[in-house]
């Protein structure tokens, strides 16, 4: 583990080691977090409560593709609540909630960092930034063929 | 326009790499530094520039260096802010994403002056990109020599990592980040002690945002009277204002410090989209008391900004127009800092929570008589009381839109909505 070794301390590396289990298994299942527990000498108890504090570290699945909406000021200024809506009802499903087909998660961000294009929506690592109905929906078709 | 120092080049999509950043100078400071000055030098000149904090703070830069103790013996570690989520700052971002090696030169450079071997920016697990990018420009710099051992033939070391955090505003304070980077919580450390004397790992550390250490490589190569040349006396140096909202241009301006708000939002902005008028004015992000148009003379450097009754914070700068309702406005900030608060101090925990709580209710048009003075109340029982700067901050946009705009937030308790139902459902 490249983190672990570069730094004095090992559990340095717990959160790329929680990172690098939920890039594998799609999320932190309380099995994968027993057995990082056991790789740094942890109890599970212990790394459960690290992994609880990050919005990023999930503890159940979620779709292929994970939509994050940012709805925080400058988005909401520039239209996030209707991009918002438009994509519950094109997905046909709420807030925290995966799509029966199992490809689209949908859920709502604090600001992403990309105030002077927003609205933005990040769609897995990717970000998709000046967002209207109509280009969401050419990169949700785009994902869908995938 | 003035001179720009971080954003001088991230027009050219080749900057980013290691020829074209060269090409145009890059690099040149760390050689001067490694070649004719000593790490006290180097900590002199940036001290003399005047050089002050650009993640919101504005604690001078050189100052802080020189609280870390001179024994070489012990080990010290330089820890770069990069974990940006202030809404409405996106400048770090594109310092990153677009002229990687300008950080990459002046962590080197800060480093070496502190006498750090180990390096870490912390940046936030969002930016994905940005770290690729600064992952290769960290290959780049270390193949060409000016990373690793022996830098340059000085005999000085440095590792610099990258680090992804996953998901936690709080990180970015500076404490937090540190136990988030030992693989805890994010959650603050009293202090003191300080983490010049007990940082990472109890060892001597300075942090420092991204557009800090980014002016570095300026400062040395330059001169510090160059940089002290641009801005105002007690504020030196350019500022990137983070403009958004409603206004025609949003977008990162280099400009310097001690540019009027006028200029900034109406010469570089555009002015206010759709011909609007302009309502309300974050200077600084959520953190920092809201202002009105009555402000637009105000020079945007600490000082000015303070005196004005607001803080310059991170230089994010959002513009609201007459369609923004203000309850409406204070009550996504709110909502924003409750999801962010860490939990650990009660006043920040439950007073976050009723904040976001009553503001939803008066927003709903179910206020109560009384509910104004019970937020005002809530603001005072966190002032100063909370276990960090977080709690101070996120009654800014409660305590900032009451004091302007009290007769809205009378309008939807007295009225039973907001004024907007009846207009339009803007914004």
């Amino acid at each position: 583990m490249r983190t672990a070794e570069r730094f004095p301390e090992r559990r340095t590396g717990l959160l790329p080691a929680l990172r690098l289990a939920q890039d594998e298994q799609g999320y932190l299942s309380s099995q994968v977090l027993a057995e990082v527990a056991a790789i740094f000498e942890l109890t599970p108890a212990e790394v459960e409560a690290v992994a609880s504090f990050y919005t990023m570290l999930k503890r159940r699945p979620t779709g292929r593709h994970l939509i994050q909406v940012c709805t925080n000021l400058p988005c909401a200024l520039s239209g996030a609540d209707e991009l918002l809506d438009h994509l519950k009802a094109r997905l046909g499903i709420g807030v925290g909630e995966t799509t029966p087909d199992g490809l689209f998660t949908l859920e709502t961000v604090e600001c992403l960092g990309s105030c002077g294009t927003a609205p933005v929506v990040q769609i897995d690592e990717d970000y998709h930034e000046n967002m209207s109905a109509e280009a969401i929906d050419a990169v949700l078709a785009r994902l869908a063929e995938g | 326009m003035g001179e720009k120092i971080v954003l001088r080049y991230t027009d050219d999509p080749e900057q980013s790499d290691i020829a074209t950043y060269v090409r145009k100078g890059g690099y040149q400071a760390l050689a001067k530094a490694l070649k004719e000055l000593s790490p006290q030098a180097v900590v002199d000149l940036v001290k003399r520039s005047g050089l002050r904090g650009r993640g919101g703070a504005g604690f001078p830069t050189g100052l802080k260096w020189s609280f870390i103790p001179k024994d070489p013996a012990l080990p010290r570690y330089l820890c770069c802010n990069a974990d940006e989520g202030e809404p409405g700052t996106f400048k770090d971002r594109e310092i990153m994403e677009k002229d990687p090696h300008e950080l990459i030169e002046g962590i080197i450079l800060s480093s070496y002056a502190i006498g750090a071997h180990l390096a870490v920016i912390y940046i936030r697990g969002e930016f994905a990109y940005a770290a690729r990018q600064l992952e290769k420009a960290i290959r780049q710099a270390t193949a060409k020599g000016y990373l690793g051992r022996n830098i340059l033939g000085s005999g000085y070391d440095l590792d610099v990592a990258v680090y992804r955090g996953a998901g936690a505003y709080i990180c970015g304070e500076e404490t937090a980040l540190l136990e988030s980077l030992e693989g805890y919580r994010g959650q603050p450390r009293l202090k003191p002690p300080f983490p010049a004397t007990a940082g990472l790992y109890r060892k001597p550390t300075v942090i420092n945002n991204v557009e800090t250490l980014a002016n570095v490589p300026y400062i040395v190569l330059n001169g510090p009277e160059a940089f002290a040349a641009i801005g105002t006396s007690r504020s030196p140096g350019t500022k990137v204002f983070c403009l958004s909202g409603h206004v025609k241009r949003p977008g990162n301006y280099e400009l310097p410090m001690g540019t009027p708000l006028r200029e900034i939002i109406f010469e570089h902005g555009g002015g206010v989209r759709d011909g609007k008028q302009l309502k309300a004015i974050i200077p600084g992000g959520p953190s920092t008391p809201t202002f009105t148009a009555a402000h637009l003379d105000v020079n945007m450097d600490f000082e000015s900004v303070a005196a004005a009754g607001s803080m310059l914070g991170s230089g994010a700068v959002m513009v609201m127009d007459e369609t923004a309702c203000m309850v409406w406005a204070a009550l996504r900030l709110t909502e924003f800092f409750r999801h962010e608060s860490c939990g650990k101090c009660t006043p920040c925990r439950e007073g976050t929570y009723w904040l976001a709580h009553l503001l939803g209710r008066i927003e709903a048009g179910q206020g109560q008589d009384g509910d104004i003075e019970l937020l005002l109340d809530i603001c005072d029982n966190m002032a100063g009381k909370c276990f960090c700067p977080f709690g101070d901050a996120a009654i800014a946009p409660v305590q900032g839109t009451v004091k302007h705009f009290r007769e809205e937030y009378q309008h939807h308790v007295r009225r039973g909505g907001c004024w907007r139902w009846s207009v339009d459902r803007g914004p």
